[in-house]
């Protein structure tokens, strides 16, 4: 089977997953995802040509409520476990110039 | 005065009713056995001031003749339960300091029943892993021992929650399942551990791993008390919208009655190269049982089981790498600075995540990335629906299902690696197939308990599991039963060893 993962994918992986892998990890990544990517093809010799995508194993319809407020003025117990917090907002390291 | 630790649940709300004993008493018993366990690492936040607020108020409504379904009862919970301004990590660093300002729906109804938490347990990072190796606090430890005297693992990744009450360091726990993470430890620390039906109980303030497939379960020394503490966690939630609609029954309806002309299932599609001997024959034995309890044994197939453990490694990833994506060092948790908000998340995730975990946010971030979406998801979710149909054409023929929960007894510790050491026992997909009897039910959503119906030559517990159809757990309950009854399982693991003085 051809590996799936290159150098480049898992660049490109990590970027979207917005975590960083160092040159020594690289190799053991692509060779761990290649090793599980591989295997799990397996699912290719299934015929699955008529059948839906199971998407909930439960088949209730999706709860509907009310649009209205049910809760509310929490500022405090949301910021409670904020790394850092100023003024009723969470603060990040400046994003405009 | 009897061994208070060594209670099951009923034997002790007996206790408490006759007054034979107090909570307070009940409480300060585990209070001391947990102080005295520390070496086997279960506990990762002891909460005994908790405790003994809770015990003093279930003694006063004891008094009153208020008391509650499981007043009094001490038990730990599975660090991935939010509750109220207590540790809530999932054993991960980016939760670091993490104190919830709310409660987990099932952990306020077992609190609400008059349950006493004592602390929060163990288990591997965000629930991925099957040893408890993968924790940011270290291994838990099995109990029991093999002759050779190494450590063996409690499983995982409720190996905290199995091993607690194994050792006695509580009368119930909390594990929660998203693949097999209830039923092999339990499995490992010869234990009853139960999945509900998914969506039998609340998601509401358990952490999320893989929102599809996670169901919280409880642990216990004896299938009654399982049943007991599915009581207090099942129902409706209107803050989990996977929660179904549905009565809960009496659990306990079915216990005590027999199983004469039940029909169990045997799919020979779970006879596997990797099962060892002991656990085949142990599996025949227990077929033996059920059918002297008057039950017929049935052949059954489930053709598309081996791939069930393809199917979960494509989706539970999948769901992981969305669900994890709100660990950014803004709102809770671990924060590693940076020059621009981008370099903040990339350090604080590349730092605090262990590397299984971030390994599964990349295969699950690959499988939902555009061009592969319909290659690997879409299929994962195709199939999981054949495996779904497997078990409703069984489920025709016969009404529970039996087979073994694991292909070994447990395992030394550092045995079995996801391959991250490049050693001699290095196997990559090792501690995958971990879940291979167990998870096809669980990608079916179905309720399964696994209890110990024997011992293996090395003295380790071997742990069997019985499938019943969507919420249909008290047939399940009251066929596991009478296999606790005929397997009348006794052994012990030896504390001795592990006993320090408190």
């Amino acid at each position: 089977m051809t590996d799936k993962i290159t150098q480049e994918t898992v660049e490109k992986v990590a970027n979207l997953a917005k975590v960083r892998v160092s040159d020594d990890e690289k190799d053991m990544l692509i060779t761990k995802m290649n090793e599980i990517l591989n295997w799990v093809g397996m699912l290719d010799e299934v015929n699955t040509d008529d059948v839906e995508p199971m998407t909930s194993v439960t088949d209730a319809a999706a709860m509907l409520r009310k649009d209205e407020i049910t809760d509310g003025n929490q500022v405090d117990a949301v910021l409670e476990n904020a790394p850092d917090k100023d003024h009723g907002f969470f603060l990040v390291p400046k994003v405009v110039e | 005065m009897t061994d208070l630790t060594n209670l099951t649940i009923a034997e002790a709300l007996n206790g408490l009713k006759s007054k034979n004993f107090s909570a307070v008493e009940l409480t300060q018993a585990h209070v001391q056995t947990m102080e005295q366990l520390r070496d086997l690492n279960v506990y990762v936040a002891e909460t005994p001031d908790i405790a003994m607020a809770a015990a003093k108020e279930s003694d006063a409504r004891y008094a009153s003749g208020d008391a509650k379904i499981l007043d009094g009862i001490p038990m730990g919970f599975k660090d991935l339960f939010c509750t109220k301004g207590v540790h809530s990590q999932a054993c991960s660093n980016i939760l670091k300091d993490f104190k919830p300002p709310y409660e987990s729906t099932i952990t306020a109804n077992l609190r609400g029943d008059g349950a006493v938490m004592l602390g929060k347990l163990n288990m591997d990072e965000f629930a991925m892993g099957s040893t408890t190796e993968l924790s940011c606090y270290g291994t838990s430890i099995n109990p029991w021992k093999g002759p050779d005297g190494k450590d063996r693992t409690p499983g995982g990744s409720s190996g905290g929650s199995a091993a607690a009450v194994a050792a006695r360091m509580c009368l119930g726990s909390l594990g929660s399942e998203t693949g097999d993470s209830v039923r092999q430890p339990a499995a490992y620390c010869g234990v009853v551990g139960v999945r509900p039906t998914y969506g039998r109980c609340s998601r509401y303030g358990i952490i999320s791993f893989a929102s599809s497939l996670d169901q919280a379960g409880p642990m216990t020394r004896s299938v009654e008390d399982a049943a007991l503490m599915m009581q207090s966690m099942s129902g409706h939630d209107p803050k989990d919208t996977t929660s179904v609609n549905v009565d809960v029954p009496d659990f306990s309806a079915g216990l005590g009655q027999d199983i004469k002309g039940m029909r169990v299932g045997i799919p020979s599609d779970y006879i596997l190269d990797r099962t060892s001997p002991e656990v085949a024959a142990a599996w025949e034995s227990a077929r033996k049982m059920m059918e002297d309890a008057g039950a017929t044994a049935v052949e059954i197939s489930l053709p598309h089981t081996k791939y069930a453990l393809p199917v979960y490694f494509i989706l539970a990833p999948a769901e992981a790498s969305s669900n994890l994506a709100r660990y950014d060092g803004v709102k809770y948790g671990a924060r590693v600075e940076g020059e621009t908000l981008e370099d903040m998340y990339i350090n604080t995730r590349t730092e605090n995540f262990g590397d299984e975990v971030r390994a599964r946010i990349m295969i699950g971030t690959y499988v939902l990335s555009a061009g592969y979406y319909d290659a690997y998801y879409r299929k994962a979710q195709r199939v999981r629906r054949l495996l779904a149909e497997d078990f409703k054409a069984a489920f025709e023929k016969v009404d529970v299902i039996l087979g073994p929960t694991t292909c070994s007894p447990a395992f030394p510790v550092g045995a079995k690696t996801f391959g991250k050491n490049q050693g001699e026992n290095d196997d990559p997909l090792g501690l995958y197939m971990e879940g291979v009897l167990v998870n096809p039910s669980t990608i079916a959503g179905l309720p399964g308990i696994s209890l110990p119906t024997a011992t293996s030559a090395e003295g380790l517990p071997i742990g069997m599991q019985l499938i019943a159809p969507a919420f249909d757990e008290v047939t399940m309950f009251k066929a596991a039963q009478v296999l606790e009854k005929q397997a009348n399982f006794t052994a012990q693991p030896d504390l001795s060893s592990w006993q320090k003085a408190a």
